[in-house]
């Protein structure tokens, strides 16, 4: 069987942030909880934010999930930390544009490890599974903007 | 049972996906249809669309003879008394939900008791739940053994004289179990109960015999069933139904209407509001001509022989857990499995690839998947258009899978 196209959905620094999320865990001292969840497939994460001066202090995750949902929710954790609020926005509304496939601002952002979560854009049916992460933390961060 | 001729029944077996033959194995979740259907929709498009009971011209009139001409067809297929009793709903959901709101509305006091299993799909939860909040009724569960089937020792330990509604799926969307409803029908009536049955995955693959089941309301859909979508059937009994009022209002039910009150159509028509879902009943009833060609039963012990073949080989598969009864014989035709540490998103996705559809979540089912402490499961189901190589090539996707991961891990 041919997994050139598998290849494409599970890059290798995905599944190494599945076998060794980054910022795993719950904030104890935290002032946003997020809690979220697919309901088609049962998966759900519980986002803690440190929000401080308008800056993403410190982010953690915890929860249950697909290999997709959970490494994208490492990722999102480890980019967003230190980002000012708008900036961590932003990086939601790009990283939405990556999985719809429509343009994005390039030059803006490292994206880093995310970058890897692109391909997920050819797999409509697992588009949410990488979602949910960044949504939990759109909603958290808008709650505290507001 | 020739399966590659009844294969070619349906057309969108008939096609690569992903660069390879489909296999499709999500019938649970609904069923292909045959091309007996699509003709059947496409003839009463063509040629028959009109309202029904209403015109006095010749398509009303052809379009209401196949409409009343299939739900004698319903009834005939499980056995009802008369036609009176066969309701025409949009689907499972809408049944339980018309017998929660008509029947337990009416009748459920303060304190009386609803008693359903861990086994239940939500639409066999949510409406006794609701029901359950408004009443000041108690929701009971029958609690489950080991393997995933129920003994009739829980069943009387969870239905006492104050039981009033007891709800159960007659077979397993999640476990595949075949749950012993004649005798749950017995014991509930023994204690002053009524019995209201899911067959939603029963009906599509086993006999249904509503009088031999002594069941009081009976609910399916005929998408599970080859037929399309949005059109399923609320069997109850003439009595029960008679003193129930409906839950929607206006259109086909009506029989007089006064600026400050009306009168309903009598059985079945009064719980068929507004216009009815004349194409679906139609292709239901195409659909039931053609299972009733090849036989209920013929399909059942195809099914039977395709999910012994499966365990069988899936168990060869190491790391593989299978949920619900090991037996064959207590169980219909699906397999429902976890792989390893592989999140079943991700065992479906890797199957897709290979052109083989399974179904992968909480199958509607988040008490059971509670109880069986998984987030998610794979589920593939099987019906009268596969065969044993549909199951080697999910084998060898699930192989290929484990691989995978194991590689990339």
């Amino acid at each position: 069987m041919s997994f050139n196209n598998l290849d494409q959905l599970y890059r290798s620094v995905i599944m190494e942030h599945y076998k060794n999320p980054r910022n795993k865990g719950i904030l104890q001292e935290n002032n946003v909880t997020i809690d979220m969840n697919n309901p088609t497939c049962g998966d759900r994460i519980h986002l803690t934010l440190k929000l401080t001066d308008g800056i993403v202090e410190d982010a953690k995750f915890d929860g249950e999930g697909c290999s997709i949902s959970m490494s994208s929710a490492s990722m999102m954790t480890q980019i967003i930390k230190g980002k000012k609020l708008e900036e961590a926005l932003e990086l939601a509304d790009i990283f939405s544009k990556m999985m719809l496939g429509e343009e994005y601002d390039l030059d803006k952002y490292d994206l880093g490890d995310v970058e890897a979560l692109q391909g997920v854009s050819q797999f409509p049916a697992r588009i949410k599974c990488a979602t949910l992460a960044w949504k939990a933390m759109e909603k958290g961060v808008k709650s505290e903007a507001q | 049972m020739n399966i590659k001729d009844i294969k070619n029944y349906f057309p969108v077996l008939n096609q690569e996906v992903n660069g390879h033959p489909l296999v499709y194995l999500d019938s649970a979740a609904t069923s292909q249809k045959p091309i007996q259907v699509i003709e059947a929709l496409k003839k009463y498009y063509e040629f028959d669309n009109s309202n029904v009971h209403r015109g006095v011209h010749t398509l009303g009139n052809r379009a209401t003879d196949s409409y009343e001409g299939a739900r004698e067809k319903v009834r005939k297929f499980i056995n009802a008394r008369s036609t009176k009793e066969i309701i025409f709903t949009r689907g499972t959901t809408t049944a339980l939900n018309t017998v929660a709101a008509g029947y337990g509305r009416q009748t459920l006091q303060e304190g009386d008791e609803i008693v359903i299993t861990y086994m239940e799909h939500h639409s066999n939860i949510i409406p006794w739940q609701q029901l359950a909040k408004e009443k000041g009724a108690v929701l009971k569960y029958i609690d489950l053994q080991q393997d995933g089937t129920i003994s009739l020792d829980a069943v009387r330990a969870a239905i006492t004289s104050k039981t009033k509604i007891v709800s159960i799926m007659y077979v397993s969307n999640v476990l595949g179990t075949i749950n012993p409803i004649k005798d749950i029908a017995k014991i509930a009536h023994d204690n002053g109960a009524i019995i209201v049955v899911d067959a939603a995955q029963a009906a599509p693959h086993v006999k249904v015999d509503v009088q031999d089941l002594d069941c009081d309301f009976l609910a399916f859909s005929g998408h599970k069933m080859c037929a399309p979508t949005g059109i399923g059937v609320l069997y109850g009994k003439e009595a029960l139904l008679d003193n129930m009022e409906p839950i929607e209002f206006g259109g086909e039910m009506i029989d007089f209407v006064g600026l400050y009150e009306s009168t309903w159509k009598e059985l079945p028509w009064k719980f068929e509001g507004g216009t009815p879902i004349i194409a679906g009943a139609i292709g239901l009833g195409a659909a039931i001509d053609f299972l009733n060609e090849i036989g209920l039963d013929n399909i059942a012990a195809h099914e039977h022989k395709l999910a012994a073949y499966a365990m069988d080989e899936l168990e060869k598969i190491e790391g593989l857990q299978i949920f619900g009864p090991r037996d064959p014989m207590q169980r219909c035709g699906l397999v429902t499995f976890n792989l390893d540490d592989v999140h079943p998103h991700d065992v479906a996705t890797v199957l897709d690839m290979n052109g083989i559809a399974v179904r992968a979540g909480h199958h509607c089912a988040q008490p059971l998947m509670k109880w069986l402490q998984v987030t998610a499961t794979a589920r593939a189901s099987f019906y009268l258009y596969n065969d044993e190589a549909d199951i080697d090539r999910l084998v060898a996707g699930l192989r290929s899978a484990k691989e995978y991961f194991n590689d990339v891990f």
